[in-house]
Formats: C-alpha cells, sequence, structure tokens
C-alpha cells in the first residue's frame, strides 16, 4: 500500500513536472492561472459598439475586436496545453468594463476603448487595432467641409467625449465663432443634426460613419475634415501582467505580420457586414506594419 | 483586486477644475430654478386659497399636472417636443439662436416642476395661518390683496421655512438631471472624470462628499433661520 | 398637432408594454424592498440603541442628501465589482433603488410608529409584551395603516423616479419610446404619449390615496 501511495505521489509529481514544463510562463501570470483554474477565457463585449463588438443577428457577440480576441484565446489554449478552454462572453459597458476588470471577471476586454497614458495606470493594453479621430459629420450640400467653414453655424458634440475637448479646442485656436450645444450621446446628437438644431456633429470618424450607414437615408450625411484628435483603439488586459500581455502581443504581431489582420479588417469595414465602407487608411495600415515586432 | 487608487487625481489639474466647474453649474441651476419656483409656486399658492373658484381651479389643474408627469419626462418634453409646436420661426430659435439651449431648458422645467410642489408647501403655510387672521385682516377693512401681502404670506412663509430649505435641497439634487440632456454639471462631470481617467471610485466619492457637504450646511443655516424667524406657538422650531 | 401619427404608438404597442413591465417591476420591487429596510431603519432609530441608532440615522440622512441619479451610477460601477460578476443593469439599478428609497420610507415609518400614541406601547409593555412582540402586534398594524395614503404617495414619486434608469440605458418604458422616437423620427409622438400615460397611473394613485387619507380615522 504504501509503495502504491509513493509510486503515485512520484508519478504525480512528474506529471506536473511535464505540465509545468507546458505552462513555463504561465506560472507569473495571474490571469493565464485565473484561466487554467476556471477552464474558460472571459471575453467583456460591447453590445452596440459596431463594428467592433455587439450583438449579431444571431445573438452572439461578434465584430472585428471579437474576431482579434478570439485570435488571443487560441493562443491561450496553446499555451496551457488545454485544447478544452472555453470562451464565457460577458457584456461590459463604458462604466461597467474598469470594475469588470478590476475584480478579475474579465481577462480581455474587446470592444472600442482608446488607449490613454492617464489610462494606463488602471489598466493594460494591447497593441493598437484601430485608428479614429475626430471629424465632423454634416447634411450633404451644406458646404461644410473643415471646422473653419462652421463660422456663424452651429456645432454639436457629445459632452464629455475626448471628441469635446479636440472640438473646442480646434475652435479656440482658430478663433471661429461658432456656437455650440453639448448632447447627451451619440443618438441624440444624431437626432440635433436631422432636425436641423445644428448644421454639424463632431465624433470619431467611425462612429460618424456607424451613425449615417444606420440612419434612414445615408446618402443625405457626410463625414468631412481633417482629424482633430488621435483615438487609437486597443484590447483592454488587466494591469500588472506582462506575461499575459506579451502573449496578447505576440498574437497580435504574429497577424500584423502575416496581412491577417488585413483580412479581419477588410471583413469588417470594406464594406463589412453594416456597409460601413470604410477602407484600410494608409495610416491604420502603417501602425500594423510598425507593431509587427519580429521574434 | 487589480484596481489602482489614485486619490490624487481629484485635486489635479484639470479633474479639480472640472469638479468646481461642475458644483459652479449645479448650483446655478439650483438657484436660478428655485427663483422661478419660488415665484410661481407662491402666486399659485395664493391661487389655490383663493376664494375664486377659477383662481382655485387653475392652481389645482397646475398642481395635478406638473406633479403627475415624471421629471425626467418633462425635461424631454421642453426639450425636444416644445420647439416643434412652436410657429416654424419661434422653433427655430429656440431650437438653434435660444442661449445656452440645455441650462435654459433644465431651469426651466426644473423651476416649473418644483413650482406645482412648492405651491402645495405656500398653500400649507397660508391655511396654518388660519382663517381667523385672515377674517381678522378683513373685519379692520383690508383688502383681499393687502391681507395676503401683510397678513398670511409673511406669516406663511415663517412658517414653512423648513419645507422650502427642503425643495431647495430636492432642486439641487434634481439639478442633475440636466446631463441627460447634455448640460455636464457636478455629476456629469464625475462621469467625464471616471471616463477620461478610468478612476471612477474616487470621482463617485468626490461628488458624493460634495452634494452632502452643500446639503448638511444648508440644513445647518436653515436650522440657525429658523430659530431666528420662528412664529411663536407654530410647529416647525419645536423640533 | 394635425399630422400626430397614432399608428407608431400602436404598432410600437408590444414594444412599450415590455419597457413598461420593466418599468412596473423595478417599481414594485424597489417599494417591497424599500419598506422592508425603511422599516428596520426606523425600528433602529426609535429603539434607541446606542451606535445602531446613530448608524441608521446617518444612513437615512446621507442618502437623503445624494441625487438618485449618483446613486444609481455608483451601484451600476460598485455592484459587479463587489459580487465579482457582472450583473445585468436591472439588478444594479434595483439594488440602488432599494438603498436609496429606504432612507425615504424610513421617515415615513418612523413618523407613523411615532404617531401610535405612546399609551399603547406602554400597556402592552405592561401586559408584559416583549419589545418586538409589541412592535408586531400592537404598533406597526396600526401606523402602517395610518400610513397607507402617505406610503402610497411615495410609491407614486418611486414610479416617477424609475424614469431615472435612463442615465443607464435601462430599457423602461421610457427608454424604449425614446429608441423608437429615434429611430423613427417620432418624438412629438412618442413623448407625448409616454406622458399621458405616466399622468393617468400617477394622477389615478394620488386621487386613490386621498380618498383612503379621507377615510381615515384622524
Amino acid at each position: 500500500m504504501k509503495k502504491f501511495i509513493i509510486t503515485t505521489a512520484i508519478s504525480a509529481c512528474i506529471a506536473i513536472g511535464f505540465t509545468g514544463a507546458a505552462f513555463a510562463d504561465a506560472g507569473n501570470s495571474p490571469t493565464l492561472k485565473r484561466i487554467a483554474d476556471r477552464g474558460y477565457v472571459t471575453i467583456g463585449h460591447r453590445e452596440t459598439s459596431v463594428p467592433f463588438s455587439y450583438i449579431g443577428d444571431a445573438h452572439e457577440p461578434i465584430g472585428y475586436s471579437i474576431d482579434i480576441c478570439l485570435n488571443i484565446v487560441q493562443a491561450i489554449k496553446t499555451e496551457l496545453g488545454n485544447d478544452k478552454l472555453t470562451v464565457k462572453y460577458v457584456p461590459v459597458t463604458g462604466q461597467t468594463r474598469i470594475p469588470l476588470i478590476a475584480n478579475g471577471t474579465i481577462d480581455l476586454e474587446c470592444g472600442s476603448t482608446t488607449n490613454n497614458l492617464t489610462r494606463q495606470k488602471q489598466v493594460s493594453y494591447l497593441s493598437t487595432t484601430f485608428i479614429t479621430g475626430t471629424k465632423i459629420a454634416s447634411k450633404n450640400g451644406s458646404g461644410i467641409t473643415e471646422i473653419e467653414d462652421l463660422e456663424g453655424k452651429i456645432i454639436g458634440m457629445s459632452a464629455g467625449t475626448t471628441n469635446e475637448k479636440a472640438l473646442k479646442a480646434a475652435i479656440a485656436e482658430k478663433g471661429i465663432d461658432v456656437k455650440i450645444v453639448t448632447v447627451k450621446d451619440h443618438s441624440q446628437g444624431w437626432l440635433a443634426l436631422s432636425t436641423d438644431r445644428i448644421d454639424a456633429y463632431g465624433s470619431d470618424d467611425v462612429l460618424l460613419y456607424g451613425l449615417i450607414s444606420k440612419s434612414k437615408n445615408p446618402e443625405a450625411y457626410q463625414v468631412t475634415g481633417r482629424f482633430l484628435s488621435f483615438d487609437p483603439y486597443a484590447i483592454m488586459v488587466p494591469r500588472n501582467d506582462s506575461t499575459f500581455e506579451r502573449l496578447g502581443r505576440i498574437v497580435m504581431s504574429d497577424l500584423m505580420r502575416s496581412g491577417g489582420m488585413e483580412t479581419i479588417y477588410n471583413k469588417w469595414f470594406a464594406p463589412g457586414p453594416t456597409n460601413i465602407n470604410m477602407a484600410l487608411s494608409d495610416r491604420l495600415k502603417g501602425a500594423f506594419d510598425t507593431q509587427a515586432y519580429p521574434h | 483586486m487589480q484596481y489602482n487608487w489614485d486619490w490624487g487625481i481629484l485635486f489635479r489639474d484639470p479633474y479639480i477644475w472640472w469638479l468646481v466647474d461642475g458644483l459652479q453649474w449645479t448650483l446655478t441651476i439650483a438657484i436660478c430654478a428655485w427663483v422661478i419656483a419660488f415665484c410661481l409656486g407662491s402666486i399659485l399658492g395664493i391661487m389655490r386659497t383663493s376664494i375664486n373658484p377659477y383662481l382655485r381651479f387653475i392652481g389645482t389643474a397646475y398642481v395635478e399636472l406638473f406633479r403627475n408627469v415624471p421629471l425626467l419626462v418633462q425635461l424631454f418634453l421642453w426639450y425636444f417636443v416644445f420647439p416643434e409646436l412652436l410657429p416654424e420661426e419661434a422653433g427655430r430659435w429656440v431650437k438653434r439662436e435660444m442661449p445656452m439651449p440645455g441650462f435654459t431648458t433644465t431651469v426651466l422645467a426644473l423651476g416649473l416642476y418644483t413650482a406645482s410642489r412648492l405651491c402645495e408647501q405656500v398653500r400649507s403655510g397660508i391655511e396654518a395661518v388660519g382663517i381667523g387672521q385672515r377674517n381678522a385682516g378683513r373685519a379692520i377693512g383690508l383688502s383681499e390683496t393687502k391681507v395676503y401681502i401683510h397678513i398670511l404670506l409673511p406669516n406663511a412663509y415663517r412658517i414653512i421655512i423648513a419645507p422650502l430649505t427642503s425643495e431647495f435641497l430636492t432642486i439641487f439634487k434634481n439639478s442633475s438631471l440636466a446631463l441627460t440632456i447634455g448640460v455636464i454639471e457636478l455629476t456629469g462631470m464625475t462621469r467625464q472624470i471616471e471616463e477620461y481617467t478610468f478612476q471612477g471610485f474616487e470621482a463617485f466619492t468626490a461628488a458624493t462628499v460634495i452634494y452632502s457637504l452643500v446639503t448638511f450646511t444648508v440644513m445647518g443655516f436653515m436650522l440657525h433661520l429658523e430659530k431666528r424667524l420662528y412664529v411663536p406657538g407654530m410647529i416647525a422650531a419645536e423640533k | 398637432m394635425g399630422d400626430f401619427d397614432f399608428a407608431i404608438i400602436y404598432n410600437n404597442l408590444p414594444f412599450l408594454l415590455e419597457g413598461m413591465k420593466t418599468t412596473l417591476l423595478l417599481t414594485v420591487a424597489a417599494i417591497f424592498g424599500g419598506i422592508v429596510i425603511g422599516t428596520v431603519l426606523a425600528m433602529i432609530r426609535l429603539a434607541n440603541i446606542p451606535v445602531l441608532s446613530w448608524v441608521a440615522a446617518a444612513y437615512v440622512n446621507f442618502f437623503r442628501s445624494l441625487p438618485l441619479i449618483l446613486v444609481i451610477f455608483w451601484l451600476y460601477f460598485l455592484v459587479p465589482l463587489i459580487l465579482g460578476r457582472p450583473v445585468g443593469a436591472f439588478a444594479s439599478v434595483l439594488v440602488a433603488f432599494v438603498l436609496f428609497e429606504a432612507a425615504y420610507y424610513s421617515e415615513i415609518i418612523r413618523a407613523g410608529i411615532s404617531s401610535i400614541r405612546s399609551g399603547q406601547a406602554a400597556a402592552a409593555r405592561a401586559i408584559g409584551m416583549t419589545y418586538s412582540q409589541t412592535m408586531r402586534f400592537i404598533v406597526l398594524p396600526q401606523a402602517f395603516k395610518a400610513m397607507i395614503p402617505v406610503l402610497l404617495t411615495q410609491a407614486i414619486i418611486l414610479f416617477q423616479d424609475t424614469s431615472l434608469v435612463y442615465v443607464v440605458g435601462l430599457k423602461d418604458f421610457l427608454v424604449s419610446a425614446e429608441l423608437i422616437a429615434n429611430r423613427d423620427q417620432k418624438l412629438i409622438e412618442m413623448f407625448v404619449f409616454v406622458a399621458v400615460v405616466y399622468f393617468t397611473i400617477c394622477f389615478a394613485g394620488s386621487m386613490i390615496a386621498s380618498r383612503i387619507q379621507r377615510k381615515l380615522p384622524v
């Protein structure tokens, strides 16, 4: 009996030793350890961030960011040597994403979150997946292209956003005499534009294209002007876990190098299932190239 | 827990100024709306205690109408629906030319709504002064108007100082609804700080402390005022 | 108002009804939770237990000093953080309403209990009832009966307040109507309809409250 116990103990040790090898790096990653314990990866997704992360017709989260995250999940499976890992989706909002990352509920936030240095005190980010910035939307034939054309007109912006700060700074800098109206959210902003409360609405260009594609007559609106702010989107991960972060970066570098990233991009944006129709910009293409770190 | 506490954020530029700015908006909205509510509420309160049945009816109808529709819905009606119902020109003015549309609408909506609540306070104050004083006033030859100006109202206001203060505090708290039409007051600023820095915990705590401080300060001031102004023999100050 | 489009309301009735269900469910659950916690708070304050009474008073005054919107935001942020798992907006909002309304209900119930003459409580104690028996069989039943109109009025206020869940996008009656209004550009119809529905329910409620009030013995 005793002998049996010893043999079992030894073989158990060996077994742990072997899996230990597979874990290699995972040992010092709280996130990977958590995933291994739970047996599933938890992805935080948005419900209406089209086409980044939203609920599709099949009532499953889909989108550009989700596709990228699923590639990372694949790498986690390999890393942990566990092919049976499943994915659990957890809906998050602008306000719940931080508490849910902080208390370890979600492992990856795959939405449309801007990466900035202040926020990096609270969370970590993987590579930049998308670059957007503030532009203006107006009605076709309004003669508005740049923010300078708004002299004597009215511009709307969503209160409390980076767009608001960028637009106000640009207006102040150029000394443009334009009336500013702040709205609660994009749907109120779009409403204001369509009911002529405002002549132009300023927001992230990708959101503006999205709003146009959803509107009753998309041909009536245009997105114009130069970028007035720089908003790089990235996938969020828990802070203080460089091992997990590195794993994510490896996956994304490989995708960017192989052209896989471009394929995913085209699937969702050009023209994409919602007909948003944004071709891959040179700027984003360049970002993909520079983030394709060699092994 | 991976939450990275940073209480210092509340005292750093620009966030501290956002909070100051937000508090300013909150107080401005509250005070402006209170002035409207106080004036209109007093008039309505007088109407409801008037001997004229038509005036009484108008007062009652106003109160029932305004207090039975949620404030948020009223705010939306003023902001979105009202300009569409106006004649083309006027509607366009409200939508495009009116200065600070969000702020103006909030003050108006909040003032009109709270007037219905204040009306009830003024009415109960006037009723508390009692029919005896009213009759006494008439008996010595004062007109109905003079009875109100010299006897009923001054006494009524002194009796209802506590409820008037709590109505002010209600407006102060209700001013947070302004954020639903894009006015970034204190609560809105808090969310903005959370959005920019991801330090939601600290931001919400700051707002909570500020709201509580203002409320308790006003209440302390009110207690002081009430002691000085109370009408002998009347409720309030005996607490 | 000539081109008021009634069809838009009729066509979306199932969707609006769904929103109204959420509103009503939230109202009822919050009233229930609020009254339960409010009663406990009121009894603690009236029992004059040294530290506990002070804590209960602090709780009530604290929540009464805050805007409901801020409390909704707080709980929306805190509930998932504390539970360690995501909860729907409904659960977060419900917790916020229960905690918030408990402070208001506690004040109403405290006033109601105080209004029952202390002679009755003393008599109950004299015949050997314990504090909790006195409360359960003598004071609370009478107090609640006397409080019905005020509780009903508070319920109407709570029903109106549920519209504030708008700020976290929970699909209640107002949000459902707003979604249709924005989608089909029928602002006037939808908001007027919402106002009429709220008014009808609240007006009926306040009529009932004042009728009960008149019937009660003073």
